[in-house]
């Protein structure tokens, strides 16, 4: 069976798999039985300084999005950090961390953004015998008002600044929790290396407000009819994240700076695709709140499977297989032509694709009057509408033209050579082919 | 001329073949890609499931679902077969209209519950057709087990015993291994062959050897066994059957189901197969069901079952009764045999009360040519010296005997319901309990 072990930043964990800093991980009790149900670690919930507790809302904390059958595919929250006693936390954190010595344990902290404050919690934090620390710079609501969070994260001189004194303060490997509630990724990860930081985490959760009572015109989740803007997660935001671990991985300033990729991780398949795109490990928050600490199990089952089917024989040789391939529009392939293919005996005749395509797209699909749905070549731009929408998958697939052959649609013969808009007749910045 | 329905007496050939062999397909059809996503789709991933506890093998239901979700059926069947190495079979057999779908939370909110075994099906076929056998024996123990009986029980209980490394002998009375998935199981539950696939399938574990045609009580003996072995295991199923105890009841025509279902197993061709044109069936169990649905699709006119108790008693779970009755098969409750005559069968009707039974004094008659007793099998040759309880081998924990160094399971060990399921469940459990007594 593949090795699904794990090291990251020299953190060692049975398996990618770890749960991030959030509502799993606020105390003893859920960590032990994470672990015992197969997690490889853990963040734990964003501990903040000593003195008298966070207060959260008492009303919900809450809101979801739901697919077809009530799925859950995106949650919102608006809880804070740990509402528990510092002390009562690290005492928690050193016992498991002595009963678990294979399991990964980081801690997350946010305390204000002085020296002073980080000076005086990270000796307390490694003497529980953490392996690491991850600073949340990433929490979009509650906390940023008090200058912390997702305030520090927007700010790149301060990530830099804080990831400076953690580097200063502990030898524990520091992790920088990005915000995703940025223009442009790639400068938080810039200035956490420039701080000396050892990896960045990424994404928090997004701003959000899931909805709107239209009885009380209040925002969903309601607390005492009003309702205030959270942190959007699950399955909804994978890939946004997917893209920010890409955009990171292939940005050449941050080259090589190690990633733990978060957002909406929920089978075996996202985890692969978060490794694929440059992440060393995943951490999972909505997935187990949804499904409980008993989804690793598939997790782990799928993607050793799916290593050993493909000849990948560890973690570490899957991470960033698929940067390479992440490219800027310009670069892509314009002699590559394609047309839509629908299998007929798939087909269950429900006409999505036709409604799809006719009304929105290219009009290529006709329709006969014994419902058989049929693609015209001369039509389709290959847009692959009708395959997405299409509810039994493999029914439309997308299929090469060969070079040699004439696109109907274009009249042109498909070229074998690779050529680019930085290249096209059309593009007046082309440069010359010569 | 040919046969046909109409035709008297006990004849075979009563329809064309191409009708016999759609009337002996898959009772389910297999599930294909689409139909599986579909599928696994509706489970809700429920904590501590329902449909798992319901489950005699405890097999993780949930968990193996996912994994067809997510596109590794693989996974999902080592999954099952971690709990459950006849998976394949029991996904086939299962009554899960009363086990895991009956309380799927799906069943309870909305009538529908999610397709449990056709799902199981999907996973374990798509491993099973790769060849390969998931597990790897461990490291010899040089400990030699015997398990009497090729059935369920014994199959079960002689692959956990080799994947814990220990020698097995596998002794059977019969002409082949696998029990009454190969002579029992209704034949649109296992078709193509799967019963002796599945033996097969299952062996590759290695450390099994399997001999054919050695009976405990015929060549071996308890003793013997005891001596030359570290531990022995009786899985020799329910080889008797119960007397009708109706005049008449050794005439031509009347005859065991389960000797008519073994025969309809092993048949090559069933269109030389005689059946009787008028068949009555005699029981209320699945044994009952499975013969008179049987030979309606052999042809039969008329068939009808009848049991002596009422609907409610009946051992045959309601889909299996409505199976019946699609199929054409009449069910007569309430009426007992009192003799059966040339041609005919004598009945009683009854009544209930207060748990005793006793013919009303109503008596009437039906064409029968040929009558089928479905009344129940009871254990045979079981050796003497070990403890007998209610007609079964009296157990305890994981299936030990009154005699040191004896573990018993499936249908002939008392406890638990005569399936085949349960039979896998308690030949591993009392593997895991040899394997603990050898290794300590
Ligand atoms: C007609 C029929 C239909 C059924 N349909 C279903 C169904 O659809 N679903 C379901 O779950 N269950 C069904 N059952 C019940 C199920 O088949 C049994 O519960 C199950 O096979 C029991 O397994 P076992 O290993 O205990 O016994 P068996 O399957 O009976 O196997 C016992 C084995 O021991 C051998 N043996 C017996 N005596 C000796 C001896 N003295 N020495 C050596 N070997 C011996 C036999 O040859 C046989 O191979 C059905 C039963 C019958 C009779
Ligand atoms: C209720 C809740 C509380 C959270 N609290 C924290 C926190 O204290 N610190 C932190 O760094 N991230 C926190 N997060 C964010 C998660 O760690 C994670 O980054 C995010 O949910 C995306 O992952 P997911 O899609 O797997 O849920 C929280 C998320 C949720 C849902
Ligand atoms: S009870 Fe039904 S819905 Fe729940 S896990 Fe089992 S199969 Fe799925």
């Amino acid at each position: 069976m593949a090795d699904l072990s794990s090291n990251f930043v020299g953190i060692k964990s049975p398996n990618p798999f770890w749960l991030a800093s959030a509502p799993p991980t606020d105390k003893e009790y859920n960590v032990r039985r994470a672990f015992e149900a197969g997690w490889g670690g853990v963040v734990w919930k964003t501990l903040g300084e000593e003195g008298p507790p966070i207060v959260n809302v008492n009303g919900p904390r809450y809101g979801a999005i739901w697919g077809a059958d009530r799925r859950l595919l995106g949650l919102n929250n608006i809880e804070l950090i740990t509402d528990r006693p510092l002390e009562v936390n690290l005492r928690e954190i050193k016992a498991v961390k002595r009963d678990y010595p294979d399991r990964a344990v980081v801690v997350s902290i946010m305390v204000p953004c002085e020296e002073a404050a980080w000076k005086a919690i990270l000796p307390r934090v490694e003497e529980t015998g953490a392996d690491g620390i991850e600073l949340n710079f990433g929490c979009p609501h509650g906390m940023s008002e008090r200058g912390m969070g997702a305030a520090v994260g927007q700010v790149p001189e301060y990530i830099e600044m804080v990831a400076r004194w953690c580097k200063a303060n502990t030898r524990m490997p520091v992790i920088v929790k990005l915000t995703p509630n940025i223009t442009d990724i790639r400068k938080p990860a810039r200035a956490a290396k420039a701080g000396g930081a050892d990896a960045v985490s990424l994404i928090n959760t997004i701003s959000s407000i899931t909805g709107v009572d239209l009885d009380s015109f209040s925002p969903l989740p309601s607390i005492d009819g009003k309702g205030s803007h959270g942190g959007y997660c699950g399955p909804a935001v994978k890939p946004i994240a997917l893209n920010m671990v890409a955009e990171i991985a292939r940005d050449s300033e941050t080259a090589g700076l190690p990633i733990s990729g978060i957002g909406g991780v929920t089978t075996w398949r996202d985890a692969a695709e978060f490794l694929a795109l440059g992440a060393g490990n995943v951490q999972v928050c909505t997935a187990a709140m949804t499904y409980g600490f008993k989804i690793v199990q598939e997790m782990i089952s799928g993607l050793s499977q799916w290593m050993d089917e493909r000849g990948h024989d560890s973690v570490a040789g899957i991470v960033g297989r698929a940067v390479p391939n992440v490219t800027d529009w310009q670069y892509l392939n314009l002699n590559y032509v394609t047309k839509a293919r629908i299998d007929q005996e798939a087909c269950i005749k429900c006409g999505r694709c036709f409604a799809a395509c006719e009304d929105t797209s290219h009009q290529a699909i006709t329709m006969s009057p014994d419902r058989v749905f049929e693609v015209q070549d001369d039509e389709c731009v290959a847009c692959n509408l009708c395959v997405d929408v299409c509810p039994v998958e493999g029914c439309i697939t997308m299929e090469q033209l060969e070079p040699g052959v004439v696109d109907p649609r274009t009249g042109r013969t498909v070229s074998a050579d690779y050529a680019n808009w930085t290249t096209h007749p059309n593009n007046p910045m082309a440069r010359a082919a010569e | 001329m040919a046969n046909s329905q109409m035709t008297r007496g006990i004849v075979s050939g009563r329809l064309p073949a191409e009708t016999i062999a759609r009337n002996f397909s898959d009772l389910h059809a297999p599930l294909d890609a689409h139909e599986a996503a579909v599928a696994s789709d509706r489970c809700y991933f429920c904590h501590d499931a329902p449909c798992m506890t319901a489950c005699p093998t405890s097999i993780d239901i949930p968990l193996f679902i996912r994994q067809i979700q997510t596109g590794t059926p693989e996974a999902a069947a080592r999954t099952i077969f971690e709990q459950n190495i006849l998976g394949g079979m029991c996904a086939r057999v299962c009554p899960t209209e009363t086990l895991c779908e009956e309380v799927c939370v799906r069943e309870v909110a909305e009538g529908k519950p999610v397709e449990i075994g056709r799902l199981q099906r999907f996973a374990t076929d798509t491993l099973m057709a790769q060849g390969a056998h998931p597990f790897a024996r461990g490291a010899s123990t040089g400990k030699r087990v015997a398990v009497v009986g090729g059935g369920p029980a014994g199959l079960s209980c002689a692959h956990r015993l080799a994947m814990k490394g220990h020698d097995v002998v596998v002794y059977d009375a019969g002409p082949k291994a696998g029990g009454l998935n190969e002579f029992g199981i209704a034949s649109y539950k296992s078709v193509g062959g799967f019963a002796q696939a599945e033996v097969e399938w299952l062996l590759q574990i290695g450390g099994i050897d399997v001999r054919l045609g050695e009976a405990l009580g015929s060549g071996l003996t308890l003793e013997a066994l005891r001596k030359d072995f570290d531990a022995v295991f009786l899985g020799i199923g329910l080889a008797g059957v119960n007397a009708l105890r109706a005049e008449g009841e050794d005439r031509g025509g009347v005859r065991d189901a389960v000797d008519f279902i073994a025969e309809l197993r092993q048949s090559k061709d069933l269109t030389t197969l005689p059946i009787g044109r008028n068949v009555v069936v005699i029981g209320g169990g699945m044994t009952a069901v499975d013969a008179a649905v049987q030979s309606k699709l052999l042809g039969a006119e008329n068939v009808t079952i009848v049991y002596r108790r009422g609907r409610e008693r009946m051992g045959a779970s309601e889909f299996e009764q409505d199976l019946a009755a699609s199929k054409g098969v009449r069910i007569l409750y309430n009426a007992m045999p009192v003799a059966v005559h040339d041609g005919e069968i004598e009945l009683e009707y009854t009544v209930e009360t207060a748990g005793s039974l006793k013919g009303t004094g109503e008596r009437f008659r039906l064409a029968a040519d040929q009558v089928f007793k479905a009344i129940g099998q009871v254990l045979a040759g079981a050796p003497s010296g070990v403890r007998i309880e209610g007609g079964k081998i009296s157990v305890s924990g994981d299936g030990r005997t009154s005699v040191d160094g004896v573990w018993a399971g499936g249908d002939c060990a008392s406890g638990g319901d005569d399936l085949t399921v349960t039979a896998v469940a308690e030949g591993r459990d009392a593997a895991e309990d040899i394997h603990r007594a050898l290794i300590g």
